[in-house]
């Protein structure tokens, strides 16, 4: 108790320290645990979404990209496929198909255009508002729409292309009309709009002032480089909205499959496995399956590098605490002249180890607490990156 | 109180020797030690603290011979018997000055700092004319104040013996005869012996008797 009380008021006097020696020791406590949950949740939230994944078709390339594009909306994209390969897909009655259009984004989030099928597909219900119904409409996730503080009857803007090309495509302002409850996986961090609210994102449709004037016949049209191209779709002007070109060469980055069955899988799989194909099929939970191995092998590393970074930063620490007690000298032999029992300095010592590791057992506990409560929106957002 | 004969002293590998035939210190003595630097003042308080063992001869304190014993043994009795009072107060800049009077009882085996511990070290505070200073740290009292503080913690325990190392050395005039005239009242009162190593030579009358280290020959009555 007095060794304790002695240790404590020590560390106390010289809180500096004291408080340096406290945040190494809970940082090297701390990343063993921040690895163990993050991998944890990585492969919990890897696995499940893409189990839930009977196939994803794309672009051939990257198996990898292609499914974190699909599954996570990372990144990572390979060059889209066109609508055609969906309609192929819906033609041949062996699966239904989501396109997916992951080209754009807001404030940081990923624009998703897809159908409604999307949200039967992963079980996603809107908690406010509405369904996208028209044009221009949006549905947000859960984690978007709490961080950019939004609600229904909100809007957001796409994010420009490229602010450098004056000839490129205007940003679209979007209209909130739902907000999607929570699930713990990418669907939160995105932002919903149909399919062809993002090819009107993509410059492929577009809605515009009329190039007819009042009273002149189709024969006078006459264009201008004044006429609006409007970057807001409302009640007055979604009716101006139309596309260019083939609708079958409109692109999606990738197609979501989901096989009537097991049977209809496999012949949908046998018809892409032509490898002079520039589109591939892929089973995600075998592409993440692979994925999820290397992590795991990835991991047995960094246990070994943590391992050893934490014994070199404990005995860093160590040296810490000896080279005070030779600071101290004068105070021990004092101690000592004045009858300090036999391992008082010892048990001096051991309190003050004691003390800090409590101290930095505690901050680690918080920050792997942390991490863990928001271990899901950290997870998503490693694995959208 | 302290019996020394034919002891013996020297540091391993070194040529510094101490001889001392005979020394006697009666129960309740005021005794000053004199002597040039080097000549083994301090090695004399080390001796009779146990806390350096000679090479021979033989040193009792309080009746036990400090020299047969082993080192808890030693450690024991200096916490039980023997107060210290350094040169340079050898204070904990970290414990307030109660806590730096109860320090004795923190490190001691066996002891727990209780009411009356507590009680007992106010007491000798307020003797020391250190009330209202209690709860600061070393750092925020004045020399004198250090030296009144360390004062208390080699009385706390009522020792049977104070060594005092040139505990005034380090003070102005003032502050000198105002320690010494607390050493001598507070030990005094404990029925205390003090053995005190000083250079100041104003102060010797002051001592029962005066050992005097340049020759090594004990005089009476405060005559170096």
């Amino acid at each position: 108790m007095n060794a304790f009380f002695l240790a404590f008021a020590y560390l106390r006097f010289h809180w500096g320290r004291s408080l340096v020696l406290v945040l190494v020791a809970a940082l090297i406590l701390s990343v063993p645990i921040i690895s163990q949950v993050l991998l944890n949740g990585s492969q919990k939230a890897l696995t499940e979404r893409a189990e839930e994944t009977p196939l994803v078709l794309g672009r051939r390339g990257s198996q990898l990209d292609l499914a974190m594009n699909a599954l996570y909306f990372s990144d990572d994209r390979a060059e889209p496929v066109t609508m055609a390969d969906a309609d192929a897909i819906w033609d041949s009655g062996l699966a239904l198909p989501i396109p997916l259009n992951t080209a754009f984004e807001t404030n940081g989030a990923r624009i998703v255009g897809t159908t409604l099928e999307y949200f039967d597909f992963r079980d996603l219900e809107v908690t406010r508002g509405r369904q996208m119904a028209l044009l221009g409409e949006a549905v947000l996730g859960a984690r978007v729409a709490a961080r950019l503080d939004l609600e229904p009857g909100d809007t957001v803007v796409s994010a420009p292309q490229n602010l450098f090309d004056l000839d490129g495509v205007y940003p679209l302002e979007l209209n909130i009309v739902g907000v999607l409850a929570g699930t713990g996986t990418a669907d939160d961090e995105a932002v919903f709009v149909d399919i062809k609210t993002s090819w009107v994102i993509a410059g492929i449709g577009h809605g515009h002032d009329s190039v007819l004037s009042p009273g002149a016949t189709q024969g006078d049209i006459v264009a201008a480089a004044d006429i609006v191209e409007f970057n807001r779709i409302t009640q007055e002007n979604i009716d101006s909205f139309h596309f260019h070109g083939d609708p079958a060469s409109y692109p999606v980055s990738a197609i979501l499959l989901v096989p009537n069955d097991t049977r209809d899988a496999t012949i949908l799989r046998g018809r892409y496995l032509d490898p002079e194909n520039a589109v591939q099929m892929i089973v995600p939970k075998d592409v993440i399956g692979e994925l999820v191995g290397r992590i795991f092998r990835i991991k047995s590393l960094l246990d070994a590098v943590t391992l050893i970074v934490g014994a070199a930063a404990l005995a860093a620490v160590g040296l810490a605490v000896f080279l005070t007690y030779r600071l101290r000298a004068r105070e021990i032999q004092t101690a000592f002249k004045i009858g300090a029992r036999r391992g008082m300095i010892l048990r001096l010592l051991a309190a003050e180890t004691v003390i800090l590791l409590c101290f930095a057992g505690m901050i680690a506990s918080g920050i792997a607490l942390a991490v863990k409560s928001n271990g899901s929106a950290l997870v998503s957002w490693l694995l959208a990156g | 109180m302290i019996r020394i004969e034919n002891l013996s002293f020297s540091y391993p590998g070194g040529d510094f020797r101490l001889e001392i035939p005979r020394l006697t210190l009666e129960p309740g003595e005021k005794v000053a030690v004199v002597g040039p630097s080097g000549t083994g003042k301090t090695t004399l308080l080390n001796l009779i603290a146990g806390i350096s063992v000679p090479t021979s001869g033989s040193v009792r304190v309080d009746d036990q011979t400090v020299s047969d014993m082993n080192d808890a043994a030693r450690r024991a009795l200096r916490a039980a018997k023997i107060g210290f009072v350094f040169q340079d107060f050898a204070l904990l800049e970290y414990l307030s000055a109660r806590e730096n009077i109860l320090f004795p009882y923190r490190i001691a085996a066996g002891i727990r700092i209780d009411a009356r511990a507590r009680t007992r070290a106010e007491q000798l505070a307020l003797s020391c004319g250190l009330e209202g200073k209690l709860d600061r740290r070393p750092g925020a009292l004045s020399q004198g104040e250090q030296q009144r503080v360390a004062l208390c913690r080699a009385l706390v325990m009522n020792p049977r013996l104070v060594l005092a190392d040139e505990a005034t050395g380090n003070l102005d005039p003032a502050n000198k005869t105002a320690i010494l005239d607390l050493m001598f009242a507070r030990s005094s009162d404990h029925g205390a012996t003090l053995l005190a190593v000083t250079h100041d030579h104003a102060l010797l009358p002051r001592f029962d008797r005066v050992i005097d280290f340049s020759d090594f020959r004990q005089s009476q009555g405060g005559a170096a």
